[in-house]
């Protein structure tokens, strides 16, 4: 066995060192990277950077040995050298800097289990020899660098020091494995003579995240069993009871103007699903995800995941495991579903905030969201699965508490909709073995952020590792298929206690903690049933197929362990070597939480209509709004994404002539022998909740499904997904903003026929900076997941043909507030962009209508930016100019202080589509959607500019479609 | 001439195995998918196939480097049951992740050890992953199925498929021995020819062949391009009956069925 790291000494390794770099003759891409980083810290002197990738392996190993796996294994023949360091020696003296960065002990790191894995399997080293191997980068950095400059270089760009070791001109690394925790046998807390303070102490010590009343709660009922709770158990019921995985201000009793809500979520968004009672509705709220049919005896499945503090802590690591954990959410719905598509939504800080207001203990917006980006990229990619739909919003609301979404929408065969857990079925964990990563994942996630979150809350990071994951998908649609389980779930939030715990709710269970394979020895009984280690399910096996089971596991080198067995006794009873650590009542467990009753109170801002100026330059203002953070291309993320994989796209992220234009929603053909597609669109606004969170939540269900009508889903055949990020609901105001908001989606849903199936919330997103709490804006992101009837019908937004006619869709009105125009300006306030839920299901139709006829050409939604923005993208992607008359817009008179043209051309009124039509369609389109205004604007054209003329007649704007694209492709680029 | 049948292989991590196993069926060849541990285990099973598949996506996480893991299988465990494969007729294709295992083998270099190769594919120029369509040219080459001159749409995804030489000799004798398959083209002007050439290979080069001509790798990946409605601008252009990613199998799959395997 290798060392134990000795922590705080690290000392030169006693291991072999292989470090690779790439030879003078090829350039190194790290390099150059970290140069263009430097460059905008405002780092001098740099002169050039290269990145060796280091290795570490066991001293016993021989030279020969080891100068054979640098050259067969960890260098490239023609692009790379390896260095071989013997064990406790240093390298050869370097010419300029040294910077190492590597993991600290325990980490997760995936490239190192590779390297066993195929060191043994190649014959690199004996079969049975003890084998570890860690990573690490090596950087050598020429030039002439000050300390200070070198040493912000390194934390703010080469190591998160959170998860990372950094050395600067020191080359020691410390090897081996997280020291043990030191070995107890049952540890019981006593409660029953603990005063409130106490109770609190014990709670907070422990980062238990339980409030008085729930300790209270406990030790009521300890004392009625006449005994004190072990650790194990306490551990068990705050994971269970945590805000993560129960929702307790959801379900919980809410008094709020004189009204008691009891359960916001049953009697709103729950509610609108139950009412509508669509027959395509296959499994809500219940699983791990919502199903809805499709076609051909296949069903779809689909959730979407918040993973916020763990993103502000390790953007990279966070947003990773949040695709991972949501993908594993789709494998254990039902039987299993397979993924098919992933989406993704950030919100973070401006990425122009000046370096002074970050808020100490936080990342730049710059560093999260590239950190978030490459985590993504890197764990969907791995998994084969096309990362397809989401969105990119900057505020500076979010400056210490980005959110990070992550969705999965899966496929599976009805039969495989439903699951059980049968007494006596082998209790299975599969796929990744466990460490001490994420310890307190679930009970982080509910308490607020602070300066020190970044070093105190380190292990509550988890890092992923996907090809793990993908083994995992593999081997369990085959064992699926066999019929191999009848039981299955993620271990996502708690981990095992979690999993099993929600599995053997109903009948009971027994685990084995010692029989958990780890990943480095030393870990607690607590600390095996609570951490949150990645790429794990839990299944439950009928024991005559267990052997079956565990072989179709091992065919794709996937690791399942049978860990213990249901029972019916409906009692979780845990053990560790024979020695009971606990046993809770799972009715307790599950249904004991209390339910305080929260006050919720919400006043609007009392802020004056500031009205829609008029700007002093109408093409200056379109090119303003064009190049505005929230509106720029996102094409550097998407492209980042392997969004084809799979084969299964009809409409991509980005389309037009160019394939550089955004996408209202995207469209994919998951099955051959169906003509059907389905279509993702997404809505979010931030900068509406705090004005108005009823209209937002309204204007972003409709912003989502006017993504999917926009192009060619049936606005009958849509569902939807809730995800809201709040502030602390313990505060009335932020309670009252979220029963607005949920009161509105339930309000949309019941208009629209659309029907929410799943949803999952975030809600104690708040940080300090200095002696301020601040609370992220009220955020909702609507997700719509719709049906295409027939796939190759689908519209795209790219203008097509000069001579066609573009026509505005839905009515335009003095909605401003929270708008990009008055953000453009610097103005607040204002009427929050609301949809008309009598006539707006309406449009919607017979928009869906008109496009099933082919009347369509093409079509965009209107969003931020509204009607001016919406047409430069269509112009865009087409190559097209178009000439725009205003004067033709029918429109109920604005108030004073609005400007006609300005609200025409920038207010963000909801439901409200630019089509292109044929000449020759146009009366057709027209009587397809009679009722509904919809107003011929003027024609597309091979000018190359974009011209719009005011209701006075006059030439309003005018810009050419290459300075519009400049626009739209400027600012933050990754 | 009996219909050929072809086997896809995967690997820990592989992601692109079915469409690639559709787009067999849809040229034309009975096709099975088969993960390269069971190869390992029983060699015999590459027998009876026609045509070998080393399909795209992250074989071992691309931990390393990308293929570097599976192509070390493949040369230590495997290298001549492949050649006694290509040798008696057979066809194998390596797409993305599977042309760089195929690199990681050898096989282009025959006469060669692997370890003193002179190919590689390494970090796109752009330091990072990229998923976009491009247009691809089929050279004048020793693979007998693609038709010179010939344009095709193609998607890529990728990060690592800049195609490099250890020097100009080794681009001469790839020249010499026409194993240039297919390039990117990008306009004649002049100007950064990114993203046209998505990763900055030299000489734009996609897809290389083997001497013989029926071991072929490239980056782009044919198999996503199958239907009408596959093409980025499909709602823009003439409508087509098929993607042209299905010629490039269905034409590999008449070649094979010519073969004696």
């Amino acid at each position: 066995m290798p060392p134990t790291a000795a922590a705080g000494a690290p000392v030169l390794p006693d291991a072999w060192r292989v470090e690779v770099f790439r030879r003078a003759a090829f350039d190194d891409p790290d390099g150059t990277h970290l140069l263009d980083a430097a460059r905008e810290l405002g780092v001098d002197g740099l002169g050039g950077a290269r990145r060796g990738r280091g290795y570490l392996f066991p001293s016993a190993l021989s030279e020969a040995d080891v100068r054979r796996i640098a050259k067969e294994l960890c260098a490239d023949p023609v692009l790379e050298d390896a260095r071989v360091i013997a064990p406790g020696a240093a390298p050869e003296a370097s010419t300029g800097r040294r910077v190492l960065v590597a993991r600290k002990p325990g980490v997760m790191d995936p490239v190192a289990l590779t390297v066993e894995r195929i060191l043994r399997k190649a014959e690199l080293v004996a079969a049975d020899a003890a084998l570890h191997v860690q990573t690490f980068s090596a950087w050598e950095l020429e030039g002439d660098v000050s300390d200070e400059s070198l040493e912000l270089l390194a934390r703010t760009t080469l190591a998160n020091e959170v998860i990372e070791e950094l050395r600067i001109d020191s080359e020691e690394l410390t090897y081996g494995f997280p020291a043990a925790t030191p070995e107890h046998g049952v540890v019981t807390v006593p409660l029953a003579q603990a005063d409130d303070e106490a109770l609190l102490t014990i709670s907070e010590e422990g980062q238990l995240s339980l409030n008085l009343t729930e300790m209270l709660e406990i030790q009521t009922h300890y004392a009625g069993i006449g005994r004190e709770p072990t650790a194990c158990e306490l551990e068990t019921i705050a994971q269970t009871w945590s805000e993560h995985c129960q929702h307790k201000t959801f379900r919980g009793l809410i008094e709020m103007d004189g009204e008691v809500i009891d359960n916001l979520l049953k009697s709103t968004i729950a509610a609108a699903t139950h009412e509508l009672d669509r027959d395509w509705c296959i499994s809500v709220f219940h699983d791990n995800a919502g199903i809805i049919e499709f076609d051909q005896g296949q069903d779809l499945a689909f959730k979407v995941e918040t993973h916020n503090h763990p993103s502000a802590i390790d953007p990279y690591g966070g947003a990773g495991t949040g695709i991972g954990g949501v993908i594993r959410d789709i494998l254990g719905v039902g039987l299993g579903a397979k993924p098919i598509a992933n989406t993704d939504a950030f919100f973070v800080g401006p990425a122009e905030l000046p370096a002074s207001e970050v808020p100490k203990g936080s990342m730049h917006p710059r560093r999260i969201l590239r950190g978030v980006v490459a985590g993504v990229r890197d764990y969907g990619n791995r998994m084969g699965i096309p990362t397809i739909a989401g969105g990119l919003w900057f505020h500076e609301g979010y400056v210490g508490n980005p959110l990070v979404y992550a969705g999965t929408l899966g496929i599976l065969p009805r039969a495989c909709a439903t699951k059980e857990v049968h007494p006596g079925d082998v209790i299975l964990v599969v796929g990744g073995r466990t460490g001490r990563d994420g310890i307190h994942g679930a009970t982080f996630s509910s308490v607020e952020l602070h300066s020190e979150s970044e070093t105190t809350s380190a292990s509550a990071v988890q890092i992923g590792d996907p090809v793990t994951e993908k083994k995992v998908l593999d081997g369990l649609l085959v064992a699926r298929d066999a019929g191999l389980y009848r039981g299955i779930t993620d271990c996502g939030a708690g981990g095992l206690s979690s999993a099993v715990g929600e599995m053997g709710a109903e009948c009971g269970a027994e685990v084995d903690l010692e029989k958990v394979p780890l990943k480095y020895p030393g870990l607690s009984p607590e600390e095996i049933w609570i951490s949150e280690a990645q790429e794990r399910m839990v299944l439950a096996v009928p024991p005559e197929d267990l052997d079956a089971c565990i072989a179709t596991f091992a065919a794709e080198d996937v690791e399942a362990t049978a860990i213990g067995h249901f029972t019916d006794t409906k009692k979780l009873v845990l053990r560790f070597d024979g020695t009971v650590m606990g046993e809770l009542d799972m009715h307790f467990l599950h249904e004991g939480t209390p339910r305080p009753t929260r006050q919720a109170s919400w006043t609007p801002p009392a802020i004056e209509d500031p009205g829609c100026p008029a700007p002093p330059d109408g093409k200056d203002a379109l090119i303003a709004m064009l190049s505005r953070p929230n509106v720029q291309s996102r094409e550097w993320i998407v492209r980042q994404y392997d969004h084809e994989v799979q084969g299964m796209s009809v409409v991509k992220p980005m389309c037009g002539e160019g394939m550089d234009a955004p996408s209202d929603g995207v469209v994919i053909k998951p099955l051959v022998e169906s003509k059907k597609g389905v279509a993702l669109g997404v809505g979010a606004n931030p900068r509406y909740g705090r004005l108005d969170p009823r209209a937002m939540a309204e204007a972003v269900i409709d912003e989502a499904i006017r993504n999917v009508v926009a192009v060619g889903a049936d606005p009958s055949r849509t569902a939807l997904l809730d995800n809201f990020s709040w502030g602390n609901c313990n505060k009335p105001e932020q309670l009252g903003a979220l029963v607005h908001a949920a009161k509105g989606c339930y309000a949309a849903a019941m208009a629209y026929g659309a029907p929410f199936i799943s949803g999952k919330d975030s809600l104690n997103n708040e940080y300090r900076v200095g002696d301020e709490t601040l609370s992220i804006p009220p955020t909702l992101y609507a997700s719509a997941l719709s049906i295409v009837p027939n796939a190759q019908s689908a519209v795209t937004m790219d203008a097509k043909k000069a001579g066609n006619l573009l026509m505005l869709v839905g009515i335009t009105g003095p909605e401003l507030g929270g708008s990009e125009y008055l953000t453009h300006l610097g103005l607040d306030g204002g009427t929050v962009p609301r949809p008309d839920l009598d006539s707006a299901p309406k449009v919607f139709e017979k928009l869906h209508g008109a496009m099933k006829m082919k009347y369509v050409e093409s079509c965009h939604d209107l969003s931020e930016g509204g009607l001016a923005v919406a047409a430069a993208e269509m112009c865009i992607a087409g190559g097209l100019g178009v000439d725009i008359d205003l004067a033709v817009i029918d429109h109920d008179p604005f108030p004073a202080g609005y400007d006609e043209n300005t609200t025409l051309l920038y207010a963000e009124s909801t439901t409200r589509f630019l089509v292109e039509v044929q000449p020759g369609k146009k009366f057709n389109l027209q009587t397809k959607l009679m009722g509904v205004a919809a107003t011929p604007l003027g024609r597309f054209n091979t000018s190359g500019k974009m011209k719009v003329k005011g209701t006075d007649g006059r030439p309003l704007l005018e810009a050419t479609i290459d300075e519009m694209r400049a626009a739209l492709q400027s600012g933050f680029q990754g | 001439m009996s219909d050929p049948k072809a086997l896809v292989l995967r690997s820990s991590g592989t992601n692109c195995e079915a469409e690639t196993a559709l787009a067999l069926e849809m040229g034309g060849a009975e096709t099975d998918v088969l993960h390269f541990d069971r190869v390992l285990e029983q060699p015999g099973r590459l027998d009876g196939y026609g045509i070998l598949v080393f399909a795209g996506g992250f074989s071992y996480g691309d931990d390393v480097a990308a293929g570097r893991v599976w192509g070390l299988e493949l040369r230590t465990r495997l290298r001549d049951a492949l050649r006694t494969h290509v040798g008696r007729g057979g066809i194998a294709l390596g797409v993305c992740n599977g042309f760089q295992v195929l690199v990681e083998s050898g096989i282009f270099e025959p006469d060669t050890p692997p370890a003193e190769r002179s190919v590689a594919l390494y970090d796109n120029a752009s330091n990072h992953y990229e998923c976009r369509w491009v247009v691809l040219e089929s050279q004048d080459c020793a693979c007998p199925w693609l038709t010179p001159g010939e344009h095709t749409p193609t998607p890529i995804a990728h990060a690592e498929g800049r195609f490099v030489v250890r020097d100009e000799g080794a681009l001469t004798r790839l020249r010499e021995n026409r194993q240039i398959a297919l390039t990117y083209v990008v306009d004649g002007t002049g100007a950064d020819p990114y993203p046209a050439n998505p990763n900055g290979s030299i000489e734009h080069i996609a897809g290389i062949c083997d001497p013989t001509g029926r071991v072929l790798g490239l980056m782009p990946h044919p198999e996503r391009n199958l239907w009408p409605w596959s093409h980025p601008r499909w709602t823009r252009i003439p409508k087509r009956e098929a993607g042209e990613g299905l010629a490039f199998y269905r034409r590999m799959v008449e070649v094979a069925s010519g073969a004696c395997v």
